[in-house]
């Protein structure tokens, strides 16, 4: 485990329709519930406006990084960039990656969202050494210890 | 990510990034550990068994002060480190709620398929 969210769950429906849901625009704006401008194209942003009533004010944003038919689907992102008035764009984004396999039963879809220390990757590899735990179990240590 | 009142919402993720980036450091980390532990520590005492310098814990620690995580108390002549759990709380309340904002997204997709 290191610096990441990590999220499993098995779908019952065939890879290539959860690729679709996941790579439509408008398929994942349905579920996702954004209103999305256009079409996802690997190293282009697509933007749109939060459709969940409260935070139609959020702009959501991402940069597509990655869409490897039918196996992974990855973009950039800044989570939770709800204020209005703040700019978020001179912010590392995190990233977003979403893995499918094809299991007996349909799909297993792994979501993982790395890189919360908003270190550039560039930077990263050089910069720390995460200890074998990460400091997500830590976190948890620490927090475990305090209350 | 689900609806939640706009006052409820947690921090700007950005805020937490040089938290982060400080835990990110196994000495670093290892020092917050150990004060989350128990008492305040002065630096000799966080110095000592590793295999760190003096002036290298002390300028880790002023890492972990300068985001929140640890601060300087004075005890009769001596300073010594106590740690602060409110960063820590915060941070894991943000990733908590990331964390919520997939699971619910998740069974949007899930909903959606089945349809």
């Amino acid at each position: 485990m290191s610096d990441k969210i990590e999220k499993s769950i098995e779908l019952k429906a065939p890879v290539s329709r959860v690729w679709k849901a996941l790579t439509d625009y408008r398929e994942f704006g349905e579920w996702f519930s954004v209103d999305i401008e256009g079409p996802f194209v690997v190293g282009e942003e697509a933007r749109g406006k939060m459709t969940i009533p409260g935070f139609e004010h959020v702009v959501w944003h991402v940069k597509i990084q990655e869409m490897d038919a039918e196996r992974l689907f990855a973009f950039t992102w800044h989570p939770y960039a709800i204020e209005p008035d703040v700019d978020y764009s001179g912010e590392e984004p995190t990233l977003v990656e979403f893995k499918l396999q094809e299991v007996p039963n349909g799909t297993l879809l792994q979501v993982v969202e790395s890189g919360f220390d908003k270190i550039p990757a560039h930077r990263r590899a050089e910069a720390f050494r995460m200890n074998d735990g990460g400091w997500a179990a830590q976190i948890k240590c620490i927090e475990s210890y305090v209350s | 990510m689900s609806a939640r009142p706009h006052n409820d919402a947690p921090a700007a993720g950005p805020e937490y990034a040089p938290v982060f980036a400080a835990l990110g450091d196994e000495t670093r980390l290892s020092l917050v550990v150990k004060l989350s532990r128990g008492r305040p520590q002065s630096i000799s005492q966080l110095t000592e068994g590793s295999q760190l310098t003096r002036q290298a814990v002390s300028k880790h620690l002023r890492v972990l002060e300068s985001v929140g995580l640890v601060e300087a108390v004075r005890v009769g002549r001596e300073s010594q480190y106590a740690f602060k759990p409110q960063k820590i709380d915060d941070v894991k309340r943000y990733l908590d709620d990331v964390s919520r904002c997939w699971d619910e997204a998740l069974m949007r997709l899930e909903a959606f398929l089945e349809r």
